[in-house]
């Protein structure tokens, strides 16, 4: 299988003071195309740190991170924009919606910058996948968690994205919310054939993916595929 | 717990402090600098006046009045006119106020000559002191001569400064200064002319001048004749001086206040993000009073603390004043620095920030522990009861504030209502606007566009409070700009033949023909030649006048008593006056009694109307007239008005003298014209409109340079308030940029969504400012100068977008750490 993702020894260091904290010491592993992939570990593993690190939001130490066949230490700030435009979606566990936005605006926004001129038709047809097709003029204040991870959702997959990063995407949602949204996903990926990588405590959620990679202390404990197929 | 929570917002504090740092800069210097003012006038009151008193008189003095000015024994006096003056060496005339000395006049300050002697031997060598910008402007040297009527004088110095007189009060006619032995050779003092007697007097120590000026003044007064002590000169300079004071510092209360809503607004957002950490306190057993605390604390600190800093630049910036007031003040202001004005500096720094901070921080005392698990927008603004009361508590300090600095409730109320309307405007202006945008949101304009749009109604946004201080910056200078338009259009001499701009003035009956035939032989046109007649009134309504001015009960006005008027006759009205009252007469008709036309002001403060009677003294004879119409003049307009119309056939053979204008065409002419008719007619003088309307706007530009100065201070308040502003929303625009960047956000598209933004704001903020300044401005030109209003375009074309720029440049000053920020950082922080 052709792989989306490359991670070959990647090093991240934080600077605090005088003390220099490793947050992430030789982390090598690959994603396939389409595959659904989870990193689990303790809080202060480095997880956060390594969906950003893959996703271009910050430059590692140490290391090379190759996403869709594009070393992203050779692109520039405004390339890597332009590649997550194209190519990545991001699901977090805080919703990060825009304030301003309502939720077909919000949904619209990576539309919006890619200069599209369908984006709203595109987005209410994401927002009517997720179910909030009648909440569309409804500001973020004004919807739920459940609802707001939900509108985060259809962003997420408005540019039809070859991968997909969910940073604990169901850990400000009760149970029943949280499996809505979890289901949601796996659908859409089912569907779209969107790479998953979800970071997650969550050991049940990170066994329906095809692999998982554990973390300790800024270290690859476990690299292991699950049965699920 | 206070010091500890200020620590790690201090740079935001310190933004807050620095909203109001300006004002009290701006309170406590003007304070000092008045205080100081008046300490001077004080000090120096015998040495403005150069004398203890002075008696003066518009004619030479009644044989009563000269007998008390004898029996006084003057010592040193003068007689002065203003009339034209030559320099033979170049042929340049110009208008000067002629000053005949004698004696050693100032007995107090001194004459500043150069060379300095000049001063002390111009008497005894027989020469002209000559106003040294005068001299600058002719390239004249003392040494040279000078001709005033038919004498001609060698200039002995350069005037720089006499007591008692201002650089704004020389420019029109520049001071000449003569031995009084000179006056007669100079065949000046003829009939008609405009001429005062002034008596000098240096009195002993013993003698209490207010007692003497209550026995003398009212004897003098009945004698046509006025008595000016060195103490009550002193007093009418100090209250002039003190209305200026006032007017500078409700300009710098302006600022103060300006710099409180600013503290207002960012104490806001700044305790909205710090109620869940008072929730958090609450939880663990902090009491209201204890969490409340913590942040008034911090806020009364600042406030001190601004205070401080505010008056201590208030002490350095005092000493500036007198610089920019040089022009206007007639001595040197000494500097001290009292304690008064830098404690209420501090107090109002403390109290200010306090009360304004007030409203948001009550949200602190109501806000409950169970808003650590979900801040309610509502719930905590705090019972509308306490708003009301802080809201109250601010106008009365507002009130009580303004009260202490103008010492009058009627104009204290009256300015905290205009202010608080133009705040009201604004921010109306600026809320209606963005309702407007909301309503009709431009849909089909790019993402960036629209984001930009958005943002002005970002949760937390300052759009209300960033259009008040920019609108209000603009509105302050805008309005300066319109005003000083409106006075310069209204003075304005155009520049064509069928409008005056020379006045030939004191021309005798028998020099009439001559001046017109002088005028015909150059093609210059006599556009109108007006006789004058000069009289005092003698009776009004049956009573004398010499009785009215013994009635302390008569609301007549002082003076009507006294004035000589300049009156003139004709038998058609002039396009600055119109009748409002009786009916106009054109012709005396025969056995009919004399039906005189007066102006509404003159109606008004003689308290008289249509049908009453008056006695005119004409030069000796008297001649009962009735009173058949009365005018309203437009004063404002530059042509000869009269307060006072005789119909044709009665005055045309009392002694008279001509007023005859002209219009030249260029600057050459004029000069030449001049020189021409004080070669031949010296006691003529000439008026060139043109040269008065340079002084004009000379002037404005003075007076406009001290209102800027002070507008300044409130454009400077606006545009910390407005860095304060930015400072206070950055951590949201970098979390908004940063979630755009992760979604694939280019940086020239943040770049433009934050730029646009600005532009939004300085563009809504200056132009709200500046239509408001053309309302106000529209309304003082038709209400107060009555003057159709053109406005100009600069406004438009400089300071909105130059203010806009200005906008846009502090705003995008922190985008670097925006676009800088690492996303993943951002984005890991909760919230």
């Amino acid at each position: 299988m052709p792989k989306i993702l490359k991670i070959t020894g990647l090093e991240k260091t934080y600077t605090s003071g005088n003390r220099e904290l490793t947050v992430l010491q030789n982390i090598s592993f690959e994603v396939e195309k389409g595959q659904t992939f989870s990193i689990v570990g303790p809080s202060g593993s480095g997880k956060t740190t390594l969906l950003g690190l893959c996703a271009g939001l910050d430059n590692p130490n140490a290391g090379t991170v190759e996403l869709c066949g594009q070393d992203l230490s050779r692109l520039n700030e405004d390339q890597r924009a332009q590649l997550r435009n194209k190519e990545v979606g991001f699901i977090f566990q805080n919703f990060q919606l825009l304030p301003t936005l309502t939720a077909l605006e919000n949904v619209s926004v990576p539309l919006e910058l890619q200069g599209d001129k369908d984006a709203t038709k595109k987005s209410m047809a994401l927002l009517e996948k997720v179910g909030l097709a009648d909440r569309y003029d409804h500001y973020p204040s004004q919807l739920s968690g459940g609802e707001q991870q939900r509108v985060a959702l259809a962003r997420a997959f408005a540019n039809a994205p070859s991968i997909l990063f969910a940073d604990e995407p169901t850990g400000n949602l009760d149970e029943e919310t949280g499996e809505k949204v979890i289901q949601l996903l796996f659908d859409l990926n089912t569907e779209a054939g969107t790479t998953l990588v979800i970071i997650s405590h969550d050991l049940d959620l990170a066994n329906r993916t095809q692999q998982i990679l554990r973390l300790k202390g800024g270290q690859i404990l476990t690299n292991q595929r699950t049965a699920v197929l | 717990m206070a010091w500890r929570d200020a620590k790690a917002s201090r740079v935001r504090l310190l933004l807050f402090m620095a909203s109001i740092i300006l004002g009290i800069a701006a309170v406590v210097s003007i304070q000092l600098f008045s205080s100081n003012l008046k300490d001077n006038i004080k000090l120096q009151s015998k040495a403005l006046m150069g004398a203890d008193y002075i008696i003066d008189s518009r004619q030479l003095p009644t044989a009563r009045a000269q007998a008390i000015i004898d029996s006084l024994q003057p010592d040193a006096s003068e007689v002065n006119f203003v009339s034209m003056v030559a320099f033979p060496k170049n042929g340049g005339t110009k208008l000067v106020k002629v000053r005949a000395l004698k004696g050693d006049f100032p007995f107090y300050g001194s004459i500043d000559t150069e060379p300095a002697s000049a001063a002390a031997n111009y008497q005894d060598s027989g020469g002209a002191l000559v106003d040294a910008t005068l001299l600058l402007q002719f390239n004249i040297k003392p040494g040279d001569s000078i001709k005033v009527g038919e004498l001609t004088l060698s200039i002995a110095g350069a005037l720089k400064a006499i007591p008692g007189s201002t650089a704004i009060s020389t420019s029109v006619a520049p001071p000449v200064i003569i031995p009084n032995r000179f006056v007669d050779g100079t065949e000046l003092l003829q009939f008609g002319s405009r001429k005062e007697y002034q008596y000098f007097y240096k009195a002993s120590d013993s003698l209490n001048l207010s007692k003497f000026e209550q026995n003398i003044g009212p004897q003098l007064e009945a004698e046509n004749s006025d008595l000016d002590t060195h103490t009550s000169t002193s007093a009418q300079l100090g209250s002039r001086y003190d209305n200026v004071g006032k007017f500078l510092n409700l300009a710098a209360f302006i600022a103060l206040l300006l710099g409180c809503i600013g503290i207002a607004s960012s104490v806001h957002i700044y305790i909205k993000e710090k109620l869940r950490a008072v929730a958090v306190l609450k939880c663990m057993g902090a009491s209201r009073k204890q969490s409340f605390l913590i942040f008034l604390i911090q806020i009364a600190g600042i406030g001190l603390a601004g205070g401080l800093i505010g008056s201590l630049i208030g002490v350095a910036l005092q000493t500036v004043f007198p610089y920019i007031l040089e022009e206007f003040l007639p001595f040197a202001v000494e500097i001290t620095i009292s304690a008064q004005p830098i404690l209420m500096g501090v107090f109002l720094g403390l109290f200010m920030s306090v009360l304004f901070a007030l409203l948001p921080l009550l949200r602190t005392w109501y806000v409950s522990p169970l808003d650590v698990l979900r801040v309610d927008e509502q719930a905590s603004q705090g019972p509308k009861k306490a708003r009301i009361i802080v809201f109250a508590a601010i106008l009365i300090f507002l009130f009580l504030f303004s009260f202490w600095l103008l010492k009058n409730a009627v104009y204290a109320l009256g300015f905290v209502v205009a202010t608080l309307i133009t705040f009201a405007i604004l921010a109306g202006i600026s809320i209606g606007f963005m309702t407007l945008i909301k309503t009709y949101f431009p849909k089909r304009w790019g993402f960036t566009t629209r984001q930009s749009l958005l943002n002005l109604f970002r949760p937390n946004n300052q759009t209300v409070v960033l259009v008040v201080a920019i609108g209000l910056g603009t509105f302050l200078i805008s309005t300066l700009y319109f005003t000083k338009d409106i006075l310069l259009a209204k003075t304005e001499v155009e520049q064509s033949a069928e409008n005056a701009n020379m006045i030939i003035l004191d021309v005798q009956t028998d020099q009439r023909a001559a001046v017109e035939q002088g005028l015909n032989a150059r093609n210059l046109p006599v556009l109108d030649n007006i006789p004058l007649v000069t009289m005092r009134m003698h009776k009004i309504k049956a009573q004398l006048v010499n009785n009215i001015r013994q009635d302390s009960t008569s609301e007549i006005r002082g003076w009507i008593l006294n004035h000589e008027f300049r009156t003139t006759y004709r038998d058609t009205l002039i396009d600055s006056e119109a009748i409002i009252a009786g009916e106009w007469v054109s012709e005396l008709k025969t056995g009919k009694p004399v039906v005189i036309s007066i102006s509404d002001n003159l109606a008004e403060d003689a308290k008289v109307g249509v049908g009453d009677a008056i006695v005119f003294n004409v030069q000796g004879v008297l001649m009962e007239t009735t009173i058949g119409s009365i005018r309203k003049v437009d004063w404002g307009q530059l042509q000869l008005n009269f307060s006072i119309v005789f119909p044709k056939g009665v005055l045309e053979q009392a002694p008279q003298f001509n007023v005859i204008t002209t219009s030249v065409p260029d600057e050459a002419a004029s000069a030449e014209i001049q020189r021409d008719l004080v070669a031949q007619f010296p006691n003529v003088s000439v008026l060139d409109l043109r040269q008065v309307y340079t002084i004009l706007e000379d002037i404005l530009d003075k007076i406009a340079w001290i209102i800027n100065f002070m507008a300044f201070f409130s454009i400077l308040t606006g545009i910390i308030v407005l860095i304060g502003s930015v400072r206070t929303s950055k951590y949201q625009r970098i979390k908004e940029s940063v979630l755009l960047r992760t979604l694939g956000a280019k940086n020239t598209q943040i770049l433009k969504i934050s730029a646009l933004e600005y532009v939004f704001l300085g563009l809504l903020g200056s132009l709200v400012g500046i239509l408001l300044a053309l309302l106000s401005s529209l309304g003082l030109a038709l209400l107060v100068f009555k003057e159709p209003f053109v406005p100009s375009l600069i406004p438009f074309l400089v300071f909105l977008p130059g203010i806009t720029l200005l906008v846009l440049a502090i705003g995008l000053s922190n985008i670097q750490t925006v676009l800088r920020s690492s996303p993943l950082e951002v984005l890991r922080r909760e919230g």
